[in-house]
């Protein structure tokens, strides 16, 4: 059958593209899709960890749906500070939005 | 090779090469779309993993609520349509890099794990993933208090994300 | 209540009247003069009482009255102090507190109670007179209250010291009487003049006093003991005669004696501590009667007498002694003739009459001494309290005309008072022919008469002519003094309108003129012409009763009897006609420069020792010494730590403490501040870069870390 280790591996390798892209993309949206990336990636390890360990441990999954309302939140928010921001400074680079800069 | 095997390599190839497109990709909504590719390659995943209610959860969610937000962000932050600026910002590389020493090292952190290649116990019959599921969100000995808390801060999300994005003409 | 009891209380009420009148009726004239007076007058009591039991004690002198206290302690035993009253301190008792009490009483009246406030009046001057009705009237004295205060702590003082039974209390009154002069002569503290006179006759008598003193430490370390009747013994007495003290070939004796006398010769003004008194005349009159007749300087003939069965042991001392009192008498008398201030002829007779007490003294005269010591305190007391009383009416005079320029206490601005202060002239009379020795009728005569006797049988001849001639010479002055004074018609206007002074100054005259006449006739010596024999020489039985041996009995010469009488008498005549008809000044042919002067001895002494005393401190002490060298030391001290200072801040401070440490880790912190600040960029991407290369390098060395 499938041994735990390619589920990790996969959600390392998700976790890891997901890091690339928060921190090489310019368009503050696009940032915000690599964060989903790395959420997604924690969801797998979660479920993989819990069919993998204690089947009678619901906290797994239960975390793991705690991680979505987190996410969707998180996601919900922060789209509307971009779109906030968007509509002061007109632009969605995340280099250029430097105002706490020394 | 069981068939299962095969299903998950071949989920798992697509779900991260539409992981890379959604980070490489130069147009934001092809992103997005790819974005969508990713989290049904998850789903699938999930079920692969006997876990169907966070796979169902998982596709109305994330892809029905949350990557149709995305497209939304991206239309209304659009200059104009035609976006020819790179997608990649000057240092790209370090975070490259990083990504891949992260990688390297959470590889070498599990590997070096007992459990790393355990198999699957089986499924005890008449195991009702979803019932216990239901009954650890809203036991009080199990996890009501954090499933509370999850839809209150929903609440203040959605509060907080009307106030933010208001427009005040 | 025991005559002991009553020997203690004496010299109490005075003291008391002292503090209550400072710290309760300073305000209140009346009840101030009222607590003094009232004082004085139980200090009088209390001597008469005591005076009349002794009377009635047989041998009074080997078993006087007294009472001891032990006081401190030394080693086993203990230094006693108490009272004693022997015929000597009972004899000096009697007129201690008559002429303490007359001199009170008159204060009253001399500060012109009742009067006025004056127009100008300030405390510290002496009144100046208050407008009335248009007309100048003497004003009260403003420091009324203060004046019997003071006298009062002067009469504890004498007391103190007549009643004592050691050298130590002794030693205490004559310190308070001097504190007492200083205070009293400086009474008028405003008047430069008085206050120099104050502080001259505190160190002058302090010469004296130290000297007495170490004479009284010595013969405390020879004997053990300071009480008289211990030191008196036969054997105490031996001992301090054979054993040699090894100064100027003196036995010890002998040298306590001499250290003591010298404390009297400043006490009692002899030559050549003298130059004190006069210029005490400064103080008011009351004072100069207090001090210079009736207490102070008697004191310190007292000292001496009761000395004298130590005195006499050495005939080295005694020659001295003798020598001092008869140069001083004659001295003194040259001087007094061509005073004129009223007062000071009365200062220079003292210091004479003085000389003849200390020069019976020294020839062994005791009961001689004595006598003269008692009549010459009611005379002199008479005449100075007369003196006041005239100065009282001149300044009458002088208020009533207005004419502030004339000295009221010159005898030349007199003349004719005679017919305008009767009283006072009678009394003064009286006082001024005692005071000559007029015959018979006058103590004066029998105690000056007995001095002369006794030096001219016992042959001591130099001693004789020398008071002989003093003698001659007090008899002129003191006629000239009268006639200057009271006879002829007046020479100023001031002296035309003079007055009687008020009752409570002539009635203590009076009194005191009863005993310049009266006392003398209880000493008529025993081989008298006519006289001897019929009164019992109760005097001389009574004191000398307190020497160990009664003094014999002189055979009589007549001699010194015709050399009294052509002294007095002759004195006497010479004055009046000298100056019946003097006018002014210039007509005064005894105005000799020398004499007037006062042999330029204050000058002498201003140079030879003033001046130096001035040169050590002022340009030795104060500039070489002080400033020179202990500020001196004291400016190196502030130069090296100025100097150390401006190192350690010039090459450790501001080098290594300021710049070094304090600029220094400023620019440190503002040099990594400034390189540091770049990393806040405010891009979240770079931040988080930032973040998860810490994040890597720290799980790399912990994991590391933990594996090892």
């Amino acid at each position: 059958m499938i041994p735990l280790s390619w589920y990790l591996i996969l959600s390392a390798g998700l976790f890891s593209i997901g890091l690339f892209g928060v921190l090489s993309r310019r368009n503050a949206v696009a940032i915000l899709l690599g964060v989903e990336l790395m959420l997604n990636a924690v969801n797998v390890n979660l479920v993989a960890f819990w069919r993998y360990g204690d089947l009678a441990q619901m906290a797994g999954q239960v975390f793991a749906i705690i991680v979505f309302a987190v996410a969707a939140a998180e996601v919900a928010v922060g789209l509307a500070l971009i779109i906030s921001v968007y509509r002061r400074r007109n632009t969605v680079v995340a280099n250029d939005i430097d105002l706490m800069k020394w | 090779m069981t068939a299962q095997q095969i299903i998950f390599l071949v989920v798992g190839f697509v779900t991260l090469g539409s992981a890379l497109m959604v980070v490489t990709s130069h147009n934001l909504i092809h992103a997005a779309l790819w974005l969508v590719s990713t989290l049904f390659g998850v789903a699938i995943i999930y079920t692969l993993l006997n876990a169907g209610f966070l796979a169902v959860v998982q596709v109305v969610v994330y892809i029905g609520a949350i990557a149709i937000l995305f497209i939304f962000a991206v239309m209304l932050t659009r200059k104009d349509m035609r976006d020819q600026s790179p997608q990649l910002n000057k240092n790209w590389w370090v975070g490259a890099l990083l990504a891949v020493v992260t990688f390297g090292g959470l590889f070498f952190l599990l590997q070096s794990w007992s459990g790393f290649s355990r198999t699957a116990a089986d499924l005890p019959s008449g195991f009702d993933a979803i019932g216990r599921l239901g009954e650890a969100l809203v036991s009080p000995d199990a996890f009501v208090l954090p499933f509370e808390v999850a839809s209150v801060l929903l609440m203040a999300a959605l509060v907080g994300a009307v106030y933010l994005a208001f427009n005040r003409k | 209540m025991t005559t002991e009891t009553l020997i203690w209380l004496i010299p109490l009420p005075p003291v008391l009247a002292f503090f209550l009148i400072v710290l309760f009726t300073n305000k209140n004239k009346a009840l101030s003069h009222s607590v003094a007076v009232g004082a004085a007058l139980l200090s009088w009591l209390g001597s008469m009482i005591v005076f009349f039991r002794a009377l009635g004690v047989e041998h009074l002198g080997q078993h006087p009255f007294e009472s001891s206290i032990p006081w401190i302690p030394t080693g086993d035993t203990w230094l006693r102090i108490g009272v004693l009253i022997d015929p000597l301190s009972a004899a000096v008792l009697f007129f201690v507190a008559w002429t303490v009490l007359m001199i009170f009483i008159y204060s009253i009246g001399y500060h012109n109670y009742g009067q006025p406030a004056g127009d100008h009046d300030h405390m510290g001057l002496p009144p100046h007179g208050a407008t009335v009705h248009g007309h100048t009237v003497p004003s009260i004295e403003p420091m009324y209250s203060r004046f019997f205060a003071f006298i009062g702590l002067f009469a504890f003082g004498m007391f103190t010291l007549v009643v004592s039974d050691n050298l130590l209390t002794l030693f205490v009154g004559w310190e308070i009487m001097g504190l007492c002069s200083y205070l009293l002569i400086g009474f008028w503290y405003a008047k430069e003049s008085a206050r120099n006179a104050a502080v001259k006759a505190f160190m002058t008598t302090r010469i004296g006093d130290v000297f007495m003193l170490l004479g009284i430490a010595f013969l405390y370390s020879a004997t053990g003991t300071l009480s008289f009747r211990e030191i008196f013994r036969e054997e105490v007495l031996h001992t301090l005669a054979t054993v040699p003290s090894g100064v100027l070939g003196l036995s010890a004796a002998g040298l306590i004696a001499l250290l003591l006398f010298i404390g009297t010769i400043g006490k009692s003004a002899q030559w050549p501590l003298h130059v004190w008194l006069p210029d005490a005349m400064e103080g008011p009159t009351p004072v100069s009667a207090m001090i210079h007749a009736a207490t102070m300087v008697s004191a310190g003939v007292y000292a001496v007498i009761r000395m004298f069965p130590l005195l006499s042991l050495d005939p080295k001392t005694m020659t001295f002694v003798a020598f001092i009192g008869a140069f001083t008498a004659l001295f003194a008398a040259t001087i007094a003739v061509a005073q004129n201030d009223i007062k000071r002829v009365l200062a220079y007779s003292t210091i004479s009459q003085l000389g003849f007490m200390i020069a019976a003294l020294g020839i062994g005269a005791y009961v001689a001494a004595v006598f003269h010591l008692i009549t010459h305190a009611f005379f002199k007391a008479l005449l100075f309290l007369g003196s006041g009383s005239v100065i009282h009416g001149m300044e009458h005079g002088v208020y009533h005309t207005g004419n502030h320029k004339v000295d009221p206490q010159d005898m030349f601005n007199m003349g004719g008072l005679r017919r305008k202060m009767p009283i006072t002239f009678w009394t003064f009379l009286i006082g001024g022919f005692a005071l000559s020795g007029f015959p018979i009728i006058t103590a004066g005569f029998w105690s000056k008469d007995e001095i002369l006797a006794d030096a001219f049988v016992n042959g001591h001849t130099a001693v004789f002519a020398t008071l002989a001639i003093a003698a001659f010479m007090t008899a002129f002055y003191t006629m000239r003094q009268i006639t200057l004074t009271f006879l002829g018609e007046s020479r100023t206007k001031e002296a035309e309108h003079a007055q009687e002074t008020h009752w409570t100054m002539t009635a203590p005259l009076v009194v005191l003129s009863f005993f310049a006449v009266t006392y003398g006739w209880v000493g008529i010596p025993e081989h008298f012409p006519v006289l001897g024999g019929l009164v019992p020489n109760w005097f001389h039985e009574f004191v000398g009763g307190t020497l160990a041996e009664m003094p014999e009995v002189l055979e009589f010469s007549i001699v010194p009897l015709l050399t009294s009488l052509g002294v007095a008498l002759g004195g006497l005549f010479f004055g009046w006609l000298a100056y019946r008809n003097v006018k002014s000044v210039a007509d005064d042919k005894l105005q000799i420069g020398v004499l007037k002067n006062k042999w330029y001895f204050d000058e002498a002494y201003d140079f030879l020792f003033i001046k130096s005393a001035y040169w050590f401190s002022e340009t030795f002490v104060s500039k070489w010494m002080d400033k020179g060298v202990i500020d001196g030391i004291l400016h190196v001290f502030g130069r090296v730590t100025d100097f150390l200072g401006s190192l350690i801040r010039n090459y450790f401070d501001v080098p290594v403490v300021n710049r070094f440490f304090g600029d220094g880790s400023a620019e440190v912190v503002q040099w990594t501040g400034k390189n540091l600040r770049p990393i806040q960029t405010g891009r979240i991407q770079q931040y988080l870069m930032l973040a998860l290369v810490v994040f890597i390098v720290i799980g790399v060395a912990l994991y590391y870390l933990l594996l090892a």
